[in-house]
């Protein structure tokens, strides 16, 4: 061959590998500009409302589409309370989760076990919540509910969160359903940060006599701290901006109130309630904008819950 | 008490502690399944899958409902799976260390975990704003951007895998990067890209919330892309939350098909890893 062709063969891989590269590199710089165009695309759907509005859009509860006054403040309140609930079920659940799969369970069924868990989260939303509105509400409604109104109901002050009729759908309710679908993502990031435990730090506490549950708590836990919270604050991202089981049990008001069992709603339920419905211009643009701060919100936990995890990683490889 | 004694009730309690846990979170998913094929078997019958989404008090189906979320789960997978392999493939072999690598990674986990109703805002500002409707490439797109960050996960995990000898050993009989990538490392991770782009299919097949304000719905039979286009989940949705029995009937039976699609997907896929990891 002639060593004209062969440099011209070469020149053409170079253009190919070339084209290939700023291929890969133009689909990575989209993701980047996914991110900022969510952004950007909130923000200006979000505008009118925050102009109109102001800050204190934020802190209003008033929530009037026939009059065009419209405030946050209760969709926030509810995005919040219903995601603490949901973590304080699933945190110690999903420790015991993980505890079992790393220390208790026999080698032959950690897998099956860990995929059936690992199936909770694959099952979708909205099946949450068609079963959450026929099964698990009538449940709570006629037999945990009145329970918890006749113990705590009362009590004072601890008796306000539990006042009022027991309506199976509400705060409590979402909370519960939350719980259940943050479960499966905290115990598997749980379970992969305890595997990164040295094996010799484990072995030398059992070899001076301690129990498991002594090994688990004074040595993985401090071990892995970051990465629980990690995985913890992955969790909590995920309940935040979970939307459809919600929108099936929290009954949909926009009220404040101090009883876990009355009706709420959260961001994400308004918005998929209302936003085809909503016809006024500011009425649209208040929802954008409840968007944008549930996207704020999420932001920050993710970015924190990275930031905890890379932590732990580095920890882990240095 | 000794404190020998006392150390071991302790730990015996914790021990039982953990392994109720796992117990409650393995009733949960019985009691969710349990419910779906108590109440959707029932729906079952020939005309769930050859007739339309009924008017109230009407017998009918599913057939366009399943039909949508069909065809729109196989747009977004063969619009986001591309992009998302490539951004995998930035990140894996080109950007190993790079501040911009470093980024994306970042961003690609954000979107991961990102709120899908987020996603369908996103899209409805910029799709359906601007084509003055609804439609099911709104839809599509939407899910697409569901893929996409998946797929990014899947395939950076998995290139990583792929043993560095290999890459030199290409690169040694003069081949060209391109070609390294295309017939070397694609190949030796192509179980585990393919588990990937399965469990992205899972996710989106049955996301509702981006449905929501970007395919929306329809009650008729439709092939347009360009128009709104009836879909399970949203079907599920408002089914639900009607007063009337025959359509919950119907969102039940809409809820079991989804469930045991994405179940089974999600074992085969699983499956499919294992079998790849065992195989050198």
């Amino acid at each position: 061959m002639a060593i004209g062709t062969i440099s011209g063969q070469l020149g053409r891989q170079r253009e190919f590998d070339a084209t290939f590269r700023a291929a890969t590199a133009a689909a990575a710089l989209l993701v980047l500009l996914l991110l900022g165009g969510v952004m950007v695309a909130l923000g200006v759907g979000a505008w009118p409302a925050f102009s109109h509005f102001g800050p204190g859009f934020l802190v209003n509860s008033a929530w009037n589409p026939v009059s065009d006054q419209f405030g946050a403040l209760p969709a926030i309140f509810g995005t919040l309370v219903t995601s603490l609930i949901a973590m304080l079920i699933a945190v110690p659940l999903a420790l015991g989760v993980a505890v079992f799969l790393t220390e208790l369970c026999p080698p032959v069924l950690r897998r099956p076990i860990g995929t059936m868990i690992e199936l909770l989260a694959a099952v979708p939303s909205i099946i949450y919540g068609i079963w959450g509105l026929f099964v698990l509400a009538p449940f709570l409604q006629l037999t945990v509910q009145p329970i918890l109104i006749d113990i705590f109901g009362g009590i004072p002050i601890i008796g306000l969160l539990f006042e009022g009729p027991p309506l199976g759908l509400g705060i409590l309710t979402a909370g519960f359903i939350l719980a259940m679908m943050v479960l499966p993502f905290i115990a598997s990031v749980m379970r992969d940060v305890f595997q990164t435990v040295p094996p010799m730090l484990r072995e030398s506490a059992y070899g001076l006599g301690a129990t498991t549950s002594e090994v688990v708590r004074d040595i993985v836990v401090p071990f892995t701290r970051t990465g629980i919270i990690g995985g913890v604050m992955l969790g909590l991202g995920r309940a935040l901006g979970e939307t459809m089981a919600v929108t099936f049990v929290i009954g949909n008001a926009h009220e404040i109130h101090a009883s876990l069992l009355a009706p709420g709603t959260t961001i994400s339920a308004t918005l998929a309630n209302e936003f085809t419905e909503a016809v006024s211009k500011l009425y649209v643009s208040s929802l954008f904008a409840l968007g944008f701060i549930l996207f704020v919100i999420t932001f920050l936990v993710l970015a924190a819950a990275k930031f905890m995890l890379f932590r732990l990683e580095r920890q882990a490889g240095g | 008490m000794s404190r020998y004694a006392r150390r071991r009730v302790a730990n015996r309690i914790y021990l039982a502690l953990s392994f109720a846990a796992t117990a409650v979170g393995l009733i949960f998913l019985v009691l969710v399944l349990y419910a779906l094929l108590r109440n959707g078997v029932p729906a079952l019958s020939g005309t769930l899958f050859t007739a339309a989404t009924p008017p109230p008090g009407s017998a009918g189906g599913l057939a366009n409902a399943i039909y949508g979320s069909v065809v729109m789960t196989v747009v977004a997978t063969l619009v986001g799976t591309p992009v998302g392999i490539l951004t995998g493939t930035f990140l894996a072999e080109f950007g190993r260390g790079s501040p911009f690598a470093a980024v994306v990674r970042f961003v690609n986990d954000i979107l991961l975990s990102a709120p899908s109703i987020i996603i369908g805002l996103f899209v409805y500002q910029i799709v359906v704003v601007p084509m003055g409707h609804f439609s099911a490439w709104a839809g599509s797109i939407a899910l697409a951007l569901i893929v996409i960050p998946v797929v990014v996960r899947t395939t950076e995990n998995m290139l990583a895998l792929v043993p560095n000898s290999l890459r030199e050993a290409a690169s040694a009989l003069g081949t060209p990067q391109w070609r390294v990538i295309m017939q070397v490392i694609y190949r030796a991770a192509i179980q585990g890209m393919l588990t990937g782009v399965m469990l992205a299919v899972a996710r989106i097949a049955g996301e509702t919330a981006p449905l929501l304000f970007t395919a929306l719905n329809n009650q008729f039979w439709t092939a347009n892309m360009n128009a709104p286009m009836a879909n399970l989940p949203v079907v599920i949705f408002q089914f639900a939350l009607s007063p009337y029995n025959d359509w919950q009937v119907l969102a039940w039976g809409g809820a079991m098909l989804i469930t045991v699609t994405i179940l089974a997907l999600n074992i085969l896929a699983r499956l499919l890893a294992g079998w790849s990891n065992q195989t050198p």
